[in-house]
């Protein structure tokens, strides 16, 4: 059986939900070790040991992995993958500034975002923005390095019993000339729009940033996070991380309602894994209705209300 | 400080991309070829550097084959005082470009690598990780932020949770996002001029990297289509939809 290390990718006291569903991908593909970079990042430790298909979790405990950076993590990780046959990361934007650093360390080509197992050794993956699905395969001999296209695979379920948890040290020495300054989060309570089951969109269509409150209160009501389309973004509407499509978040939440947002293919590309999507649209040609499943057109200013109004006494 | 930008050839952005009858590969003749979006977002905050002199020279390059000769001249219209490139008709994969680039590395000597953060045609997102790696150099990616002082950069990195902030040393790599810049457009003098600027071009061969071992293609396919469904006509039919499918 293939050994394979996954790359989890935490914020010290929890697990993104993309280590979940990262987990799946590597649980088919072997007997799975965990590696946790944090310092006194326990809870997120116990998190990953307590899910499905982790072997052992390896909580690599060190004050220079307080932070999420690349050039420090990558030469630990690498000579963590030594001894494995497999090294996946999510495709977070952690796992992928991490992992071709480290894959480049370890002289290896790396996959990225896997969609699909084909078999230990085959992958698919999509290039040309999701457009183009393509099939790789990793030479004989070759560690299999790779990211995991977070909406291809769902996320595990929890353990009958939690697996080991091993801190390690490792002596290799860390580079000082990095510093991690700030974060600057948004989004505030609602739920996270990267791992929401249900999400609500706003496009060009809602005209202004003070139209957009409308989107953010019908999300509320549905418990949903809000995104977003490019075009929402570059009017000013709302913050860039909440864009969804090619350039910004690719979601695949079981519910997806998109409000004036047109469908360009790019955003097409963030959706196309949504269990259920519901287009609200004044223009019945907009493409977004050659995609959704369900299509409402009329005026947005009178529908959302309405759905909103109906969701509370529904 | 001189800056080292990497660009790639691509297919435009705004080609809708068809595989081939045999199913290897993407259609590539007779289909319009521009730089890479997110490089050209590169090129552009290269020159913005030197336009406020904090750069003093701005390189080009580019691997591929000898049309990306064209690609590398736009860069040079923009603005970019030289070009090389590593010509080769072969696909490059990233740590054999990443390798490649770093030859070019040792020779230059930049203080900055910029590259796009990805490559709108195999979407990879992995050169500039890697060319950070080999260099042992810091890395900030998916930038939307640059502030140069001295011999430092403070990069805003557009992660999932938000906007993050990093400070690096020079040298390093960044590879820049969408909302860096809005590169700008070349205007008909500066083609004609940009004919007379250096173009350099060294065959891939003869670079003497070693090669990689190399992921296999074994063909292309469409993805998975999803087809319309219904059209309600109010929002209590929309409603009782969402029951029936059991998400709301």
């Amino acid at each position: 059986m293939a050994k394979v290390l996954l790359l989890a990718d935490h914020n010290g006291d929890s697990l993104n939900v993309s280590t979940t569903r990262a987990l799946r991908c590597a649980a088919a593909l072997g007997e799975v070790d965990v590696a946790v970079f944090g310092s006194g990042a326990g809870k997120a430790a116990e998190a990953a040991a307590a899910l499905q298909g982790a072997n052992r979790v390896l909580h690599v405990d060190r004050p220079e992995n307080a932070s999420p950076l690349a050039a420090l993590i990558a030469p630990q990780l690498a000579a963590l993958a030594a001894d494995y046959d497999v090294l996946l990361a999510p495709s977070s934007t952690f796992g992928k500034d991490v992992l071709p650093r480290a894959a480049a360390l370890l002289g290896a080509p790396q996959i990225s975002d896997i969609m699909e197992i084909v078999d230990e050794r085959t992958f698919k993956r999509p290039i040309y923005a999701g457009n183009v699905i393509t099939t790789v395969r990793v030479p004989a001999e070759c560690k299999i390095v790779a990211t995991v296209r977070i909406a291809s695979f769902t996320a595990v379920e929890a353990a009958a019993t939690p697996a080991p948890v091993e801190t390690i040290a490792t002596d290799a020495s860390l580079p000082d000339h990095t510093q991690w300054i700030s974060l600057q989060a948004s989004g505030g309570d609602r739920p996270d729009l990267q791992s929401a089951t249900r999400v609500v969109a706003g496009g060009r269509g809602l005209g202004s940033e003070e139209s957009f409150a409308m989107i953010f209160q019908l999300a509320d009501s549905l418990g949903a996070a809000v995104g977003a389309s490019r075009a929402a973004v570059d009017a000013g509407y709302v913050p860039n991380d909440m864009q969804v499509g090619q350039t910004g978040k690719i979601i695949a939440p079981d519910l997806y309602i998109a409000i004036g947002i047109s469908g360009a293919i790019q955003h097409m590309t963030g959706i196309k894994d949504a269990g259920v999507i519901v287009a609200i649209n004044k223009d019945g040609d907009a493409p977004i209705f050659e995609a959704a499943d369900i299509g409402l057109v009329g005026d947005l200013f009178q529908i959302v209300p309405e759905f909103e109004k109906a969701l509370g006494s529904g | 400080m001189k800056v080292l930008v990497g660009i790639k050839r691509v297919i435009d952005y705004n080609v809708r991309v068809q595989i081939n009858r045999e199913g290897t590969d993407v259609i590539k003749e007779g289909v319009k070829m521009s730089i890479n979006p997110f490089d050209e977002i590169a090129v552009e905050a290269a020159l913005r550097m030197k336009e406020a002199g904090q750069a003093t020279e701005v390189v080009v390059v580019s691997i591929g084959p000898g049309a990306a000769q064209q690609q590398l001249r736009t860069a040079l219209a923009m603005g970019a005082d030289r070009a090389t490139l590593l010509e080769t008709d072969d696909e490059v994969q990233p740590l054999a470009a990443a390798r490649a680039l770093m030859n070019l590395v040792e020779k230059e000597q930049p203080g900055l690598v910029l590259l796009g953060k990805q490559a709108i045609d195999d979407d990879a997102n992995q050169v500039g990780q890697m060319m950070a790696a080999l260099w042992d150099k810091p890395q900030a990616t998916f930038v939307s932020g640059l502030e140069l002082d001295g011999g430092r950069i403070r990069a805003v990195r557009e992660v999932d949770a938000g906007l993050e902030t990093v400070e690096i040393t020079l040298p390093a790599v960044v590879t820049v996002d969408l909302r860096l810049n809005e590169p700008r457009f070349v205007k008909m003098p500066d083609i004609m001029k940009a004919k007379r600027k250096p173009l350099e071009t060294i065959a891939f061969s003869e670079l003497g990297i070693e090669m990689p071992p190399r992921l296999e293609s074994l063909g292309c396919e469409p993805p998975p289509s999803r087809s319309g469904g219904v059209k309600v006509d109010s929002v209590d039919a929309l409603v009782a939809t969402l029951k029936d499918k059991g998400v709301l």
